[in-house]
């Protein structure tokens, strides 16, 4: 195996074109058989809210060792249009490469760059020869580039014969398009580009999926038998996959009328004792957030995946931000205890959505995954997830056939741990009373002072439960030098790019760290505090304006940051605007 | 066998004397007792309103939740555990006001669960404004020149969405009623029962005597409750006769027909530690 990038040992694609030329479909089928082929991957989508018309692009990263996030530079552009060329042609790396239609008209003057190198190709030729729908121009395209890197076109022809099984005709025509492609490539091209990514021969194995994927997985693997969501953008996939895969998830998935609708059959299904779950974006959590409020009185656990994007209101539906993290731990009138848990990788969408389905149980509170869109729909190689690395516990449930005490049934007893222990419902001798009211032991409705009380007191002891429970799982996570000079901090998305300048960092001799905060709520305020403690420098990194992870670390762990970067126009960050960052601190 | 006693709770009773939810509380225990009904199996949802109340008063499961919210709780539970009788109660304001959008899809869905409209026509614990019931003119502390809007019409508009399962009760006769609910608990799909329901606090006009004079029973009249078009003919009095009774019913699909996973045991029963993803992990690799 080899990877030979221009400025690491890394390539990046970038395949763009217009909305509805298979963009994201031809980047991660490339993604796929370079995975196939021993390397690791990252691809990100960025496209405008619009089914035709309008540039798409999609960037894909390959290397030999692990990637979090896309580069800074592009080593080979896909150009499906001219337009392509002329948006991204600065994006290049010395070197780098374009493989265009051979008839696109290009004057010396658009291009401007003589540092780069040509490969016309003839997409549109070849798919009429094959006799194709025009979208296959992208196969042909793909075909060159494996050619031009020195990858092997039999994995990219099985990668074609899995995701199409089953449609023989049109499996068939992409098989002879990246022949086709690949032939002219290397026939007219030969080895003259200097990028390569020659596979070694062995797929070890590893599995390429969004984070939509994973929480979509995570949720099926904790045993979640009750979806119900809205679409909206980005966590729309969540629903169709669970949809597509009911049988096997053996799982009730619905599209209610609304959010509102969702999040409240989420909680009847838990309240009858079954594990459910919902997914939106920050407008559908709003509209979500009185029924929040009615899961923390009542004590019944529900789970929910936001995708943030940015706001305020319908803002830029298919772009990424963090802005909901203040909004999304305070949502809903009064207090209460909540889990707010943030991933950063798919492999932690997975595994956080378990724990997610757990705690909510265990402590029978409103659990949230935060995610944002760079997150979910983003492409990530990863190790095979582990199914029993979590496991399923659902606290205080009794399962039994009869309610055999003496005392009679209480659904909000007093405790010491302030958890009260839960009993499905239709069960022999127990009926279960859940009460918006504030309520007493039994569930009744009371404003009596010292029941009032004493139910205050049980809802946040548990609470103080949930916080003992949450420092053991591993709340803070810190990458990097341990005598830092300079130690980035940030949660969710942003901690594949901060990965990415951590490595760009040490090949510079700069000693930094990468301090990505888990979980939200309840907040680690002595995890964090111990991660920044001689961390050197601090910077915050964060996509949105107000530094709204700085808020939470200050008001809980005392810390204040005197730098940080901030980026608010909906892309992700890259790995160099980190690192310029750092070095501008240093 | 329950017994009346058996459905009893401690708590006190708050809502005021002569109240219309009296006999509606009263009916509904009695047709779970005639049905022979275990306490256990029965879920009461509740939303917002003096109606809310019902959940402290009958010893059944049950929960109380917010305004508007009554239909999709009720749905889910059932689909959850189809052991469970749902009964679902909802004031006129809950069902058709902030959950008018629920109901209508309830009703398309055709969940097998009943729903109570406790109509009194009127705002009780907010204390007396308007209710999207309430007649077109009516002065309320929220219209002091009189309700603009023209009142929605809880028989209609459960015809126009569909619902499986239409009729109308009166709280004042409380033999009609017992039999309605036991008819609608018992009938398989999405079953509406709108009750008129005297306000003694905040309505002065849709009063006892204004029900007594005017209420008369469809099936007494001869009306075929498989008939649509008639049913929306009477569905539309509303004067010196008000009918109630059973306007239609048809049987459909109930919603839970349309999902695989609810062919075996109850969804709350089910087991969930029996699923391997190792399967679904391929299509990644």
């Amino acid at each position: 195996m080899k990877c030979i990038g221009f400025r690491d040992n890394s390539v990046s694609f970038l395949v763009g074109g217009q909305a509805g030329q298979g963009i994201t479909r031809s980047g991660s089928l490339l993604g796929k058989a370079l995975m196939r082929g021993g390397f690791h991957v990252f691809g990100a989508n960025d496209y405008p809210s619009v089914i035709r018309g309008s540039h798409n692009f999609y960037v894909l990263r390959a290397s030999d060792e692990e990637v979090h996030s896309q580069a800074d530079t592009v080593d080979l552009l896909l150009a499906l249009n001219k337009e392509t060329i002329l948006l991204h042609k600065d994006e290049l790396t010395e070197g780098g490469g374009i493989i265009y239609d051979e008839q696109t008209e290009l004057s010396k003057g658009e291009l401007e760059r003589g540092d780069i190198n040509m490969y016309p190709v003839p997409l549109n030729a070849i798919v009429e020869e094959i006799g194709g729908p025009s979208i296959m121009r992208n196969t042909v395209a793909l075909g060159a580039a494996i050619a031009l890197v020195g990858f092997d076109a039999e994995i990219m022809k099985g990668v074609i014969s899995d995701t199409f099984a089953g449609r023989g005709g049109i499996i068939e025509m992409n098989h002879r398009a990246v022949e086709m492609g690949f032939d002219y490539a290397r026939e007219n091209y030969g080895d003259g580009f200097r990028c390569r990514l020659e596979p070694s021969g062995e797929n070890p194995g590893r599995i390429m999926l969004t984070g939509n994927d994973a929480v979509a997985l995570g949720a099926i693997q904790a045993g979640c038998k009750f979806y119900a969501a809205y679409p909206m953008t980005p966590a729309s996939p969540v629903l169709h996959y669970l949809a597509a895969k009911d049988m096997e998830a053996e799982m009730v998935v619905i599209q209610p009328e609304s959010e509102i609708a969702a999040l409240t059959m989420v909680l009847g299904a838990a309240y009858a004792g079954v594990r459910a779950m919902t997914a939106t974006s920050g407008g559908g959590f709003c509209l979500m957030t009185e029924a929040l409020g009615l899961a923390a009185m009542t004590e019944t656990p529900v789970v929910l995946m936001i995708g943030q994007r940015p706001g305020p209101s319908t803002g830029m539906a298919t772009y990424s931000a963090q802005a909901d993290l203040l909004f999304t731990i305070h949502a809903s009138q009064g207090e209460f205890p909540r889990v707010v848990v943030a991933p950063g990788d798919v492999a932690e969408c997975f595994y956080l959505t378990m724990e997610a389905f757990n705690l909510a149980e265990k402590y029978q509170v409103p659990a949230i995954i935060l995610t944002d869109k760079y997150l979910i729909e983003s492409h990530k190689s990863t190790e095979p997830f582990d199914p029993g690395k979590v496991g399923i516990d659902r606290g205080d449930l009794l399962i039994v056939d009869e309610w055999t005490d003496a005392e009679e049934y209480k659904r909000y007893k007093i405790t010491e741990s302030g958890v009260s222990p839960r009993i499905l419902l239709g069960t022999r001798g127990a009926t279960v009373l859940a009460n918006s009211n504030e309520h007493t032991e039994y569930g009744y409705t009371t404003t009596d002072p010292e029941r009032v009380m004493a139910m205050g007191e049980k809802r946040f002891r548990k609470g103080n439960a949930l916080k003992k429970e949450v420092e053991d799982l591993n709340p803070v996570k810190v990458y990097g030098a341990e005598d830092a000079e300079v130690t980035i901090v940030g949660w969710g998305s942003t901690k594949g790019p901060a990965l990415e300048a951590l490595k760009m960092l040490r090949r510079d001799g700069v000693k930094a760290r990468f301090v990505q905060v888990v979980y939200m709520a309840p907040f680690p305020a002595e995890a964090v505090g111990a991660a920044l403690k001689g961390g050197g420098k601090l910077l915050l990194v964060e996509a949105n304006r107000t530094a709204q992870l700085g808020a939470l670390i200050k008001l809980n762990s005392g810390f204040t940051f005197e730098h940080f970067l901030s980026k608010v126009d909906g892309r992700p960050f890259n790995p160099g605007e980190i690192y310029d960052k750092v070095k501008e601190v240093l | 066998m329950v017994t009346m006693q058996d459905l009893a709770t401690p708590a006190t009773n708050t809502w005021c004397p002569g109240c219309g939810n009296f006999g509606i509380l009263m009916a509904m225990k009695r047709a779970i007792v005639q049905l022979g009904l275990e306490r256990e199996k029965v879920v009461a949802v509740t939303g917002i309103g003096c109606h809310g109340k019902m959940t402290n008063y009958i010893k059944v499961n049950g929960i109380h939740v917010i305004h508007g919210r009554v239909l999709p709780v009720a749905t889910a539970i059932k689909l959850a555990n189809r052991e469970l009788t749902v009964i679902g109660f909802a004031g006129d304001g809950d069902a058709f006001n902030i959950g008018m959008g629920h109901f209508s899809h309830a009703a398309r869905r055709n969940p097998d669960i009943t729903l109570v409209v406790h109509d009194n026509l009127i705002y009780g614990l907010t204390t007396g404004q308007t209710s999207p019931t309430s007649k077109r003119g009516l002065k309320t502390k929220s219209t002091p020149r009189g309700v603009f809007e023209v009142a929605v019409n809880p028989i209609t508009q459960a015809l126009a969405s569909d619902a499986s399962f239409v009729a109308r009760g009166y709280a004042g006769d409380m033999r009609h009623l017992t039999e309605l609910f036991k008819e609608a608990i018992t009938f398989p799909g999405f079953a509406m029962v709108d009750v008129l329901q005297p306000c003694v606090a905040w309505n002065r006009i849709n009063t006892y005597d204004f029900y007594k004079e005017r209420v008369y029973k469809l099936e007494e009249e001869g009306h075929d409750p498989t008939d649509l078009m008639k049913a929306y003919e009477r569905g539309r009095e509303w004067g010196d006769r008000i009918p109630i009774g059973v306007f239609y019913k048809v049987e459909r699909p109930v919603y839970r027909e349309n999902f695989p996973v609810l062919k075996g045991a109850p969804l709350a029963r089910q087991k969930l530690d029996g699923i391997d993803i190792s399967g679904l992990l391929k299509e990644f690799a």
